[in-house]
C-alpha cells in the first residue's frame, strides 16, 4: 500500500523516560518504549491511562515535559543547537508531522471539502507535489480502502465507517513511515467496525510501522506483533499478544482483559 | 416504533384513530393582534395621505433627482468598500487575537480596545483634521532618511477619512465576529489539520475560516446593514452621501421634512435589497448543516393563519 524506499532501519518511534503533566496532573509517568520498523503494536489500558496523550506525544501535538521522543531517528520537536538542545519552531514541527499520519477516534475530516479533496488537500497544499499526480494515487487509495464511487461525497453524507476510511486513506496519502491510530473503531456502530479493521489489517501487512490504541482485543491478537498495556501513565507489562493476552502477569491487566473480553 | 397498540387516554386504541382527520390548531388570539395592527396601520396611512406637511409632491420631485443618485451610489459604494476593508482587516486582527504570540495578541487587543472605545463620530472627526496633528505624512525609514513627503491635507480628502474612520471601526467589530467564528470551529479540525504538517496559517485559511463562516455570515449581513446607515454620520465630514445630499437640497430649499423623507425612502429600500440578499445567503449556508431548510417569509406567513395545511399528514409539517 505504501512505497516503501525507506533505508532506514533503525526504531521508528523510541521513547525515552517521557514525562507529560497537565497543569499538576501527572497523565505520564516516565514512558520507555521502542517500536521497530514494520512492527505493528497495539496500546492497551484503561480510559485515563494516558494512551492518547502518548501517542499524540509522538506528533508533538502535546508537548512533553521531560524525556525524548525519536522517530525514525529524529529527535521529535528539539534541535540541536551549540552543544545543547532548542524547541522547533512551530514550521519545523510541522515538517517532522509529514511523515507520521494519524488517524482519530471522531476521524476529523475536513467537513468542507469531498472525500477526494480531503485526501488530496495535504499532499497538494503542503509537500506541493503536482495535482495529476496526488489525483492518481488519491483515488488508488480511495479505491483500496473500498470507497471508489464516493470520491465526490462529502462527510456528512458517509457512514462512520466510511469516513475513518478516507480518513485513512487521507493519512496514507503523505506517504507516512508511521501510522498513528487512536481508537480509529470506538465511535463506530458494531457493524462498521469490521470494515476499518480489514483495511488496517491490509495495512499492516503492506509492511506499515503502526501504533494502535484499541480496545478490539481480537484485532490485537490477530495483527499485533507486541501489545503493550499501560495504567496510570506507565507501561506496565508488554510483549506478544500470547504473552499479554492470554497469560496476563499483571493484576492490572487481567482485571482489564477480564472487563474487556466479558 | 411499537407494535403493540396503546390505550388512549379516550379509550380508542392508536389504531383506530389513524383514521381520524387531522385539523390544524386554531388559533383565536392571533386573529386579535391581527385586528390591533390592522387599526394601527389604519391610522398610520391615514396621517401619511392627510398630513399637507409630508409634502408628497416634493419627495416625488426630488426622489430620482440627480444628486438624490449620486448620493444614494456613494452610500452604497462607501458601504461596500468599508466593509470589504473592515472584513479583510477583521480576520488579521482575529487571527491575531488567537495567536499564542502575547505580542501579537496583545497588539490585535489594543487596536480592537480603542477603536471600540472611542464614538464613531469622533474617529471620523479625527481622521478628517489629521492635517492639525500631522501636517505632513513621509515614507522613510523610522528616525532615519525620508523618501517622501505629502501634505496630510491633501491626501486625506473627506472621502478617505471616511473610508478610514468607517472600515477602522468596522474592522474592530469584525474581528469579534470572526474570532467568534473561528472559535466555534471543533479543535479537531485544527489537530487533524496539523497532524497532515500543514502550517497555522494554512490551517486557518484551508479548513477553520471556511468552516467558521456559516457562524460569521449571518452577523456579518446585519453590520453591512448597519454600516449603510452609519454611513450617513459622514456627512459632518461634508461627503455628499445620500445624507449630505438631501441637506445640501434642503439647506437651499428649506423643505427638510420631504427631503428627510426621500433619505429615509431610500435607506429603507437599499436596506430591504440587503436584508433579502443576507436571507438567502443564510439560507443557503444552512444546507447540509441543518436537516430542514428554515421557512420563507411566505411560508412562515402561510403557517401563522394555519392555511394550506389542510391535508397535510403530520409528518410533513412537523419542525
Ligand atoms: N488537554 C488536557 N488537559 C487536561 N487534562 C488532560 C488533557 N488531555 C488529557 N487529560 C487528562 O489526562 C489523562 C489521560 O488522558 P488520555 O486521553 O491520554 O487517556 P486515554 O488513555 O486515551 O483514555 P481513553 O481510553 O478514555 O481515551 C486523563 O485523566 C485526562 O483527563
Ligand atoms: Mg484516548
Amino acid at each position: 500500500m505504501v512505497a516503501q524506499t525507506d533505508t532506514y532501519l533503525g526504531p521508528m518511534v523510541q521513547a525515552t523516560n517521557v514525562h507529560k503533566s497537565f497543569g499538576r496532573v501527572e497523565v505520564l509517568k516516565g514512558i520507555d518504549l521502542t517500536l521497530r520498523k514494520g512492527e505493528v503494536m497495539c496500546l492497551l489500558g484503561q480510559s485515563g491511562s494516558g494512551k492518547s496523550t502518548f501517542l499524540r506525544c509522538i506528533n508533538h501535538l502535546e508537548r512533553i515535559d521531560a524525556g525524548r521522543i525519536r522517530v525514525a531517528g529524529e529527535l521529535i520537536g528539539y534541535a540541536r543547537q551549540r552543544g545543547g538542545l532548542r524547541e522547533m519552531h512551530e514550521s519545523e514541527v510541522s515538517a517532522q508531522r509529514l511523515d507520521i499520519g494519524m488517524v482519530f477516534q471522531h476521524f476529523n475530516l475536513f467537513p468542507h471539502m469531498t472525500a477526494l479533496q480531503n485526501v488530496m488537500e495535504a499532499p497538494v497544499g503542503v509537500r506541493r507535489e503536482p495535482k495529476a499526480e496526488v489525483r492518481e494515487r488519491a483515488v488508488g487509495l480511495l479505491t483500496k480502502v473500498g470507497l471508489a464511487d464516493k470520491q465526490g461525497a462529502y462527510p456528512r453524507q458517509l457512514s462512520g465507517g466510511q469516513q475513518q476510511r478516507v480518513a485513512i486513506a487521507r493519512a496514507l496519502a503523505m506517504r507516512p513511515r508511521l501510522m498513528l491510530f487512536d481508537e480509529p473503531t470506538s465511535a463506530l456502530d458494531p457493524e462498521l467496525v469490521s470494515d476499518v479493521l480489514d483495511v488496517m489489517r491490509d495495512l499492516a501487512a503492506s509492511g506499515m510501522t503502526m501504533m494502535v490504541v484499541t480496545h478490539e482485543i481480537g484485532f490485537a491478537r490477530e495483527v499485533a506483533d507486541r501489545v503493550v498495556f499501560m495504567d496510570g501513565g506507565v507501561i506496565i507489562e508488554q510483549g506478544t499478544p500470547a504473552e499479554v493476552l492470554d497469560n496476563p502477569q499483571h493484576k492490572r491487566t487481567q482485571g482489564f482483559l477480564a472487563k474487556v473480553l466479558a | 416504533m411499537r407494535s403493540v397498540p396503546v390505550q388512549a387516554p379516550g379509550g380508542l386504541a392508536d389504531e383506530d384513530t389513524l383514521d381520524l382527520p387531522v385539523r390544524p390548531a386554531r388559533h383565536p388570539g392571533r386573529w386579535l393582534g391581527l385586528a390591533v395592527v390592522a387599526v394601527l396601520a389604519a391610522m398610520l396611512v391615514n396621517t401619511l395621505l392627510t398630513n399637507p406637511r409630508f409634502e408628497w409632491d416634493v419627495v416625488a420631485q426630488y426622489f430620482t433627482s440627480e444628486s438624490i443618485i449620486l448620493g444614494v451610489r456613494r452610500t452604497i459604494d462607501l458601504t461596500v468598500i468599508t466593509m470589504l476593508i473592515a472584513v479583510l482587516l477583521g480576520i488579521v486582527l482575529a487571527v491575531l487575537r488567537l495567536s499564542p504570540n502575547p505580542i501579537l495578541s496583545g497588539a490585535s487587543w489594543l487596536f480592537i480596545w480603542f477603536f471600540r472605545g472611542t464614538p464613531l463620530l469622533v474617529q471620523l472627526l479625527v481622521w478628517y483634521n489629521l492635517a492639525a496633528l500631522y501636517p505632513d505624512l513621509s515614507l522613510g525609514i523610522p528616525f532615519g532618511p525620508e523618501f517622501v513627503q505629502l501634505e496630510v491635507n491633501v491626501l486625506i480628502t473627506g472621502y478617505a477619512a471616511a473610508v478610514l474612520g468607517l472600515s477602522l471601526n468596522e474592522s474592530a467589530y469584525m474581528a469579534e465576529i470572526v474570532r467568534a467564528g473561528i472559535l466555534s470551529v471543533d479543535q479537531g479540525q485544527t489537530e487533524a489539520a496539523q497532524a497532515l504538517g500543514m502550517s497555522r496559517l494554512r490551517t486557518m485559511r484551508r479548513v477553520v475560516l471556511p468552516q467558521a463562516m456559516r457562524v460569521i455570515i449571518p452577523p456579518l449581513g446585519n453590520d453591512t446593514i448597519n454600516m449603510l446607515k452609519m454611513t450617513s454620520l459622514v456627512s459632518v465630514i461634508a461627503v455628499p452621501e445620500l445624507l449630505f445630499a438631501s441637506q445640501t437640497i434642503y439647506s437651499r430649499t428649506f423643505q427638510t421634512i420631504p427631503l428627510l423623507l426621500v433619505a429615509c425612502i431610500w435607506y429603507l429600500i437599499v436596506v430591504s435589497l440587503l436584508s433579502v440578499g443576507q436571507y438567502y445567503i443564510e439560507r443557503r449556508f444552512a444546507r447540509g448543516a441543518t436537516r430542514n431548510l428554515p421557512l420563507t417569509p411566505f411560508q412562515k406567513v402561510k403557517k401563522f393563519f394555519g392555511w394550506g395545511q389542510r391535508g397535510i399528514t403530520t409528518t410533513e409539517v412537523k419542525e
